[in-house]
């Protein structure tokens, strides 16, 4: 079976649209998204109705610390994400809010388990960026694949027949074999605002049958969401960081 | 814990037959699968009580790494298990065994030993087009596909556990902090701990066949780590010491391979197994007539210098350092009619050289024979044509600006000048071929063209240059 793993698509329905594309063309047998459907970004009515559209199809969707922050309080978030999180709750209907207040933290399919954040508390929004923080997910589930987002930033780690866990380099594009006799977690790069350099909407393939994971990169009308953030009036800072990538 | 293997033993649907080998890390056992018909192996790790790091991440580099080969150098995985129940890894059976008993036989005689070293270098060559460095070169890890009982056979890449895949997570990076690998075959940047330079393989290519030339190792046996530090500073004896027949040319292309420091190695396998294929054409410097080992003063004072490196610069990747020193092959037609193109092939092989300054240049022009009776050896005048040839060659290249030891020339020879060019190109790790086309007569068109050919059937780069045409369509517009 390949899976599209997308995470952290922010309203950014240019970059949304252009993954889902190039997905398409690779053949995929299911859809996971990773969460923050919303947030950051100009389009969030059309981001959830496709979500939601696709999750009628068949495909799994997580909620997101930026989908619960629609819902509920908006403490945790930073100043930007707040101002934009004012802006999206007002475009968004009861029925778009109930849709993101009615997703799960996490999802297990076979031997993978997808969540948002981190499997050790998921509802904590924990930032997994080394291989200490990935520890954590590791020693709280059984799953012998752990997919997650929320960091914008793509992570490969493994954790050995003794338990040790290290980060594991990666080029985009190459499959990476997840042999069995470890376990790995991936944080899938971002949708809609990636942040590790590369201004190019990220996503993951998993193909459980070859047992191989692919991080993957796709061009989109930056400068169109770009323009569109603008428009709206949304922090320029944010905008900026799209045509940044980071 | 992971149950242990047995004669009799299905797992996966493999069935173990008899134990074939039982080594220090793992046991090799004969298995037949109802799906496979071919004959295979199953290698078993074996892991000791408790935590055996090495071992375990050895055999996960190979399973990772294996199933991504593919060619003739290297063995045809067929299953691996993990350690859920027993790991293993089956592969094709190589059934003409190690080199081991060749290399028992050293000092072997040159014409065997220069075939040997040929093939040994072509299955490392291969290896690295796939990205991956061996990292653990030895006779034991080299084993022959025999192709034909007359032909001789093949020699197939074995044993992936200290390997690199430069685009895949290398599970050993770090892991260890002890250097890995084999004392007597190991590279110097090795025992610094580096992992992604194709040049260590170079090294070890060195040292098997300075062991088949002299049937002694260039540093010994160390035992300790200490003992293959002093490689660092310490040059082998030469082997025309030992052995006086040893050929100019060929000491040349050992001693150059055991340098120390990699950038004065050959930068790459295909450019070792040029030289190997062209022994009159390799560049002869002070090491080609070495007799005697460094005197005590140089080697204290490359000690003073070296006693302090932490390690030697390293490529990119794997595929930057190929692609940084390609072999281009140039074909040149000598002919009358071809001298305006022969004119214009020459500007563009220099400018290629501005953009690729590192290439080596092999310049080859095929003297056409007939298909069927004898062919003369010579012109009216009596000279030699394989010798004219070569001559107009090499006056050719005049223009062409490199040092000799990487411009080569070769008069080939056949019926048909594109099959030929192709065998060469093949045979020589060729990364790109450059050509001239001959106009557009319509015979040409239907009797097809040599540069159409290569370009069609050719498995690198072409290109393809053109005298420009006076169009008159152009001129009139």
């Amino acid at each position: 079976m390949r899976i599209a793993v997308l995470t952290d698509i922010h309203a950014n329905r240019e970059a949304f649209e252009a993954v889902l594309a190039d997905a398409a063309v690779r053949g995929l047998d299911r859809i996971v998204l990773l969460g923050d459907v919303v947030g950051y970004g100009p389009d969030p009515e059309w981001c959830v109705d496709k979500v939601a559209g696709l999750v009628a199809a068949g495909a799994v969707c997580i909620q997101g610390n930026h989908d619960s922050a629609a819902t509920g309080g908006a403490e945790s978030l930073s100043a930007n994400a707040k101002r934009a999180m004012v802006w999206t709750k007002a475009r968004l209907t009861d029925a778009h809010l109930a849709f993101l207040a009615g997703l799960p933290l996490t999802v297990t399919v076979g031997d993978v388990l997808f969540v948002h954040a981190s499997a050790n508390d998921p509802g904590a929004w924990i930032y997994v960026t080394s291989d200490s923080m990935a520890r954590g997910s590791f020693r709280s589930c059984e799953a012998r694949i752990i997919l997650c987002g929320h960091v914008h930033v793509p992570l490969l780690a493994s954790s050995d027949v003794g338990g040790v866990v290290r980060v594991q380099a990666f080029h985009m594009a190459t499959p990476v074999p997840l042999i069995r006799s470890r376990r790995w977690l991936a944080v899938v790069g971002s949708v809609g605002q990636p942040r590790d350099g590369i201004a190019q909407a990220g996503y993951a393939l998993l193909d459980t049958g070859t047992n191989e994971l692919t991080f993957r990169r796709v061009r989109y009308d930056t400068a169109k969401t770009v323009q569109k953030m603008r428009v709206a009036g949304l922090p320029e800072d944010l905008a900026r960081r799209l045509i940044q990538g980071k | 814990m992971p149950i242990l293997p047995h004669p009799g033993m299905a797992i996966d649907g493999f069935c173990l037959g008899e134990k074939l080998h039982e080594g220090a890390f793992a046991t090799i056992w004969e298995v037949t699968h109802p799906d496979h018909p071919t004959p295979m192996v199953m290698k078993v790790p074996i892991i000791m009580d408790g935590y055996d790091g090495p071992t375990i991440v050895g055999f996960e580099v190979e399973q990772m790494i294996m199933p991504r080969l593919s060619g003739p150098h290297v063995p045809r995985v067929m299953g691996v298990g993990d350690f859920s129940v027993m790991p293993y890894i089956v592969t094709e059976k190589i059934e003409g065994g190690s080199l081991l008993s060749v290399f028992m036989r050293a000092p072997l005689p040159l014409s065997d030993l220069i075939e040997i070293a040929a093939q040994m270098v072509h299955a490392v060559a291969e290896l690295h087009c796939q990205r991956v460095i061996h990292l653990d070169l030895k006779p034991e890890n080299l084993m022959r596909r025999p192709v034909c009982q007359e032909l001789g056979g093949e020699t197939v890449l074995i044993d992936f556990g200290l390997s690199r895949h430069d685009q895949l997570p290398d599970l050993l990076a770090e892991e260890f902090s002890i250097p890995m690998g084999t004392f007597p075959y190991i590279a110097p940047e090795q025992y610094l701990r580096c992992r992604d330079d194709l040049r260590s393989d170079l090294f070890a290519l060195g040292a098997m066949i300075y062991e088949l030339a002299t049937g002694k190792l260039p540093f010994g046996m160390p035992e300790k780590l200490k003992g293959v530090r002093k490689r660092l500073w310490r040059d082998p004896v030469p082997p025309r010491a030992m052995r006086p027949e040893v050929p100019e040319w060929l000491q040349e292309i050992i001693l150059r391979a055991l340098e120390v420091d990699p950038k004065h190695r050959y930068q790459t396998a295909a450019q070792m197994a040029f030289d190997l294929a062209h022994p009159l054409q390799v560049k002869l410097t002070p090491r080609a007539m070495k007799t005697r080992q460094d005197s005590l003063l140089t080697v204290l004072h490359r000690w003073r210098v070296v006693r302090k490196i932490r390690r030697f610069a390293a490529p990119d990747s794997v595929a930057a350092q190929l692609a940084s020193v390609p072999i281009i092959c140039v074909a040149v037609d000598l002919s009358p009619e071809g001298e305006p193109l022969a004119v214009i092939l020459c500007g563009s092989v220099q400018q290629m050289l501005i953009t690729q300054p590192d290439a080596r240049i092999a310049c080859v022009n095929v003297l056409k024979t007939a298909r069927i009776g004898i062919d003369r050896a010579t012109d009216e005048a009596g000279n030699n044509l394989h010798v004219v040839r070569l001559v107009a060659l090499r006056a050719w290249a005049v223009g062409i600006d490199l040092p000799e030891d990487r411009l080569t020339f070769a008069v080939l020879e056949g019926p048909d000048p594109a099959p030929v060019i192709i065998a060469y190109a093949t045979a020589n790790h060729v990364s790109h071929i450059v050509l001239g086309a001959r106009g557009h007569s319509t015979a040409r068109r239907y009797l097809g063209s040599v540069s159409a050919q290569v370009v069609a059937e050719a498995h690198c780069s072409v290109t393809v240059i053109r005298v420009p045409e006076w169009r008159e369509g152009v001129a009139k517009a």
